[in-house]
């Protein structure tokens, strides 16, 4: 078994990954997602405590992957965007929609899709992508 | 009479319906048969299907949040979630916790993945109203959802889509009380599908009077009985929709006028999503309906089973229906895909790995 | 007490079905040694950089691979990883090591066996230079990285597709000459808006190859190194680290790890991007090169593409980058920190196929990732 058919792997990220739920500093107030367990600027004064995010942001870039790695091959070609969250963090996210509907400056809202998937026999990876907001 | 009268009903619902389409023509085409005489014989234009990273499980999501948003209460509210599919996406594992983590439900709920071909879904309202009427849970999601699987080339393909309905059911701020039900099940395998099969077989002609039109009658006729109410007192019918002619039939021998069940038949434009299918025409029918007026829906399962409900919307349902998307939004939201998509999309296509 | 380099080595670049890693790596070192008139038995360290031969091959602890092969147990080796950076984050660490005092005569080699499992494979393993949790899980590949670091420097800079296309054109036309290149053929900006894309707007003719292959440099005391005939010297070296993905960065169209290391190492080095006569730059991608030129600080902010347009990059022109053809003609992943070296070292000696005139001062500059780590650093000759 390699670390793509691993279930704890995958498991633990499931809050972030499904609700979008990342991590604030409770010194700075700084908010990340992906979450961080520590803040990079209060360092050893930046624990963190969870932070649920709205799902909801901007596209700041996409570009569009006709190349894919294992287990997206016939995903291709998919749209991958630099979406900024409404709250802050810059995240990087699949977007269901077409590639030439996309541009910069467009609002997205997430929905809960199939990421990827261990072959027919192993499990399926659930989690967010991101859709225009018509 | 009333079955449930202590206010059991729905609080919030709503529907998921994928955006690509393809038409009865396209099948047509590659099977070499005649789209006219497909249209007449199953009253159908085109149907829905889920992109690649689509499934029962990621349906029931999408439907559960818009079910979420109109009720107006906070996932942890709820205290069971069920799935009913004929197909989840594994066989062992359920698809019910992962419905209910992606919303947000849970830990401490009832969750369970429910099956009976087209029935699930409603009978899983049937298992909320029990809870709720019991008092064990306050709100309880049921959810009934399906990526239909057709064989290639068989007569089905044309009908079965994809798509799903979810209704949180409780006794606060209730939308739409549901005032009665009905079921009525017997041993009758007009269509099913064994372990390890991809697709299901049927028992074409077998599938229509002994199956679909003795189990929903039997119910319908059941649950007026137990009501005291006769077909007069309903404005609105709902009934599975395999198709686009036996629900019209089934009107028709029951007598109910063609304007009582015209809004409700989304099968035409977006087929048959099976355990979503009568549901997703009931958000149809729950998006339009005035208050005061009474709904019947009579859902249908292969095996075979059909549930009957009275509902009878009250104003609130004025106050909630705007705050998701509609089944219109989502009937009119459409790509079209011709067959190789299709195929793709539906991965009937050998070899493909990922 | 300075640092020299004595002996360099490598293979050829490309697709070598019949060589393994512990071939090619033998060969580059075989190389070196011989170039230094020197034994396995002078040598007294070794440091390795590769990437990912775990996930490529199935083999780790390659520094004892290595050390095993070539004869030389029982002296020190050493692994380093940093994605694309480990040959050069290798070559650090050996000068290190020599400038420590524990060290005198030191190997350090590059190599990457790419080709064994496939592209799909290939793009799949270089991935985990990016985020696993947060880049990798959602089939970001390296080509989609650096796609939306061009698609955010164009819509910024007003760079235009057939001005980015300038790089591999001339880094292909500098590979002609080069015997180790993986490809050694012109194309034209044509070519390039002819291949196929591979992740918007980036084309085929973009991106750097699949490489297997391997080099080699023995770095040694002033005291051994002002013996021999050319000897080459580090004058500066400088690291730094930024986030590992790309959506934790600042901002996309700069990589701060470079401009950081570059300051240590010209300050180190006590010289300015003026005084640079020849450099070889992480061409990954074509936009990386055009970044690259801004951060080492050769061209102001969003002026990168002017010195593509003037030929100031070019052969002939007042400082040529690239002149072995840069990463766009093979990226061996860990060897490429060591070929960047190697080709400044010829170009000091006067050895380089596209010699530049007089060349003094040279810098060598390579990335890890999408831009966590950068390596920056200056060789002089007397």
């Amino acid at each position: 078994m390699t670390y793509r058919s691993s279930v704890p792997l995958y498991w633990r990220l499931q809050k972030a990954k499904y609700t979008l739920v990342g991590t604030q500093c409770i010194t700075c107030r700084s908010l990340y997602f992906p979450p961080r367990s520590v803040c990079p600027s209060c360092r050893s004064k930046g624990f963190t405590k969870q932070h649920k995010f709205t799902p909801s942001g901007t596209i700041t870039t996409h570009t569009v992957i006709r190349t894919p790695p294992e287990g997206f091959e016939s995903l291709a070609p998919y749209v991958i965007a630099m979406i900024k969250l409404d709250e802050g963090p810059l995240i990087s996210g699949l977007v269901v929609d077409t590639p030439e509907k996309i541009a910069t400056g467009k609002k997205v809202t997430a929905v809960f899709r199939k990421i990827s998937e261990d072959g027919k026999d192993g499990i399926i990876h659930y989690g967010l992508k991101w859709k225009l907001v018509e | 009479m009333i079955d449930m009268p202590d206010g059991v009903g729905i609080v919030g619902y709503g529907c998921y319906i994928p955006r690509f389409r393809i038409k009865v023509e396209e099948i047509a085409r590659v099977w070499g048969q005649n789209p006219v005489d497909v249209k007449a014989s199953l009253g159908i234009e085109e149907k829905s299907v889920p992109d690649r990273d689509e499934d029962t499980v990621t349906i029931s999501v999408e439907a559960s949040k818009n079910a979420l948003a109109r009720a107006g209460i906070s996932p942890q509210s709820l205290g069971a979630v069920y799935v009913g599919s004929e197909s989840h996406p594994y066989v062992v594992k359920p698809s019910a916790t992962i419905v209910a983590e992606a919303i947000g439900a849970g830990p401490a709920i009832s969750a369970l993945d429910t099956e009976f071909a087209c029935r699930a879904g409603s009978s899983n309202i049937v298992l909320c109203m029990g809870l709720v009427k019991a008092g064990y849970i306050d709100y309880g999601l049921a959810i009934g959802a399906d990526t239909a699987q057709s064989r290639p080339g068989d007569a089905l393909e044309f009908t079965a889509a994809a798509g799903g309905a979810a209704f949180i059911i409780g006794r606060k701020d209730v939308a739409a009380h549901i005032e009665g039900h009905f079921s009525y099940v017997t041993d009758t395998t007009d269509f099913w599908r064994r372990h390890g099969e991809d697709f299901p077989r049927h028992g074409a002609r077998f599938t229509g009077k002994p199956a679909y039109f003795t189990h929903v009658r039997e119910a319908v006729t059941g649950l007026l009985q137990k009501l005291s109410l006769t077909l007069d007192d309903f404005d609105r019918v709902v009934f599975h929709m395999p198709n686009g002619k036996f629900p019209l039939a089934m009107a028709k021998e029951l007598e109910i006028p063609l304007e009582k069940i015209k809004d409700s038949l989304v099968v035409c434009k977006v087929g048959n999503s099976y355990s979503g299918s009568s549901l997703v025409g009931l958000c149809k029918t729950l998006d339009i309906a005035k208050a005061g007026e009474r709904i019947l829906l009579a859902s249908y399962g292969s095996g075979a089973g059909s549930d009957a409900f009275a509902i009878k919307v009250n104003g609130r349902l004025d106050e909630i229906r705007n705050k998701a998307p509609k089944t219109d939004d989502y009937i009119n939201r459409k790509e079209y895909i011709d067959y190789g998509t299709y195929a793709k999309h539906m991965n009937t296509l050998k070899g493909v790995t990922a | 007490m300075r640092v020299g380099i004595i002996g360099i080595g490598q293979t050829k670049m490309g697709e070598h079905w019949s060589k393994s890693l512990r071939d090619l790596s033998t060969e580059a070192g075989a190389m070196a040694l011989k170039s230094a008139g020197m034994t396995a038995s002078d040598i007294d360290g070794l440091f390795i950089g590769n990437m990912s031969a775990g996930r490529f091959v199935g083999q780790e602890h390659l520094a004892a691979l290595a050390a095993d092969h070539a004869g030389m147990t029982p002296i020190p080796a050493t692994r380093c990883e940093a994605a694309c950076a480990s040959g050069s984050l290798a070559f650090r660490k050996a000068y290190f090591a020599i400038l420590s005092g524990h060290h005198k005569i030191v190997m350090v080699g590059g190599s990457e066996k790419m080709t064994d499992i496939g592209a799909t494979g290939s793009v799949g393993t270089l991935m985990g230079a990016g985020d696993q949790e947060w880049e990798s899980s959602i089939g970001l590949t390296f080509p989609g990285l650096y796609a939306l670091m061009a698609q955010a420097y164009m819509e910024r800079y007003g760079l235009q597709r057939d001005e980015l296309s300038l790089v591999p054109v001339k880094n292909h036309a500098h590979g002609v000459k080069n015997p180790y290149a993986q490809f050694r053929f012109p194309i034209s900006v044509q070519d390039v808006a002819a291949s196929p894309l591979v992740a918007d707007p980036l084309r085929l003719l973009d991106c750097s190859p699949i490489t297997d292959g391997a080099a080699a440099i023995i770095l040694a005391t002033e005291d051994v190194a002002k013996h021999f005939e050319k000897p080459v010297w580090v004058a500066g070296s400088g690291q730094a680290s930024d986030t590992l993905a790309l959506h934790d960065r600042e901002e996309l169209c700069r990589l701060r790890a470079s401009e950081k290391a570059a300051q240590m190492a010209y300050i180190q080095a006590g010289v300015g991007p003026e005084n640079i006569d020849v450099a070889e730059v992480h061409d990954c991608f074509s936009i990386a090169e055009i970044i690259a030129y801004e951060d080492l600080g050769f061209a102001k902010r969003g002026k990168g593409k002017q010195m593509l347009l003037n030929k100031d990059t070019s052969m002939g022109g007042s400082m040529p980058v690239n002149t072995d053809g840069g990463l766009k003609v093979g990226h061996p992943v860990g060897a490429t920190g060591i070929k960047q070296l190697i080709e400044i070292t010829r170009q000091l000696r006067g050895e380089a196929p596209n010699q530049v005139k007089d060349a003094k001062i040279g810098l060598a500059h390579n990335v890890g990732g999408s831009g966590a780590t950068a390596l920056v650093h200056i060789l002089r000759r007397d």
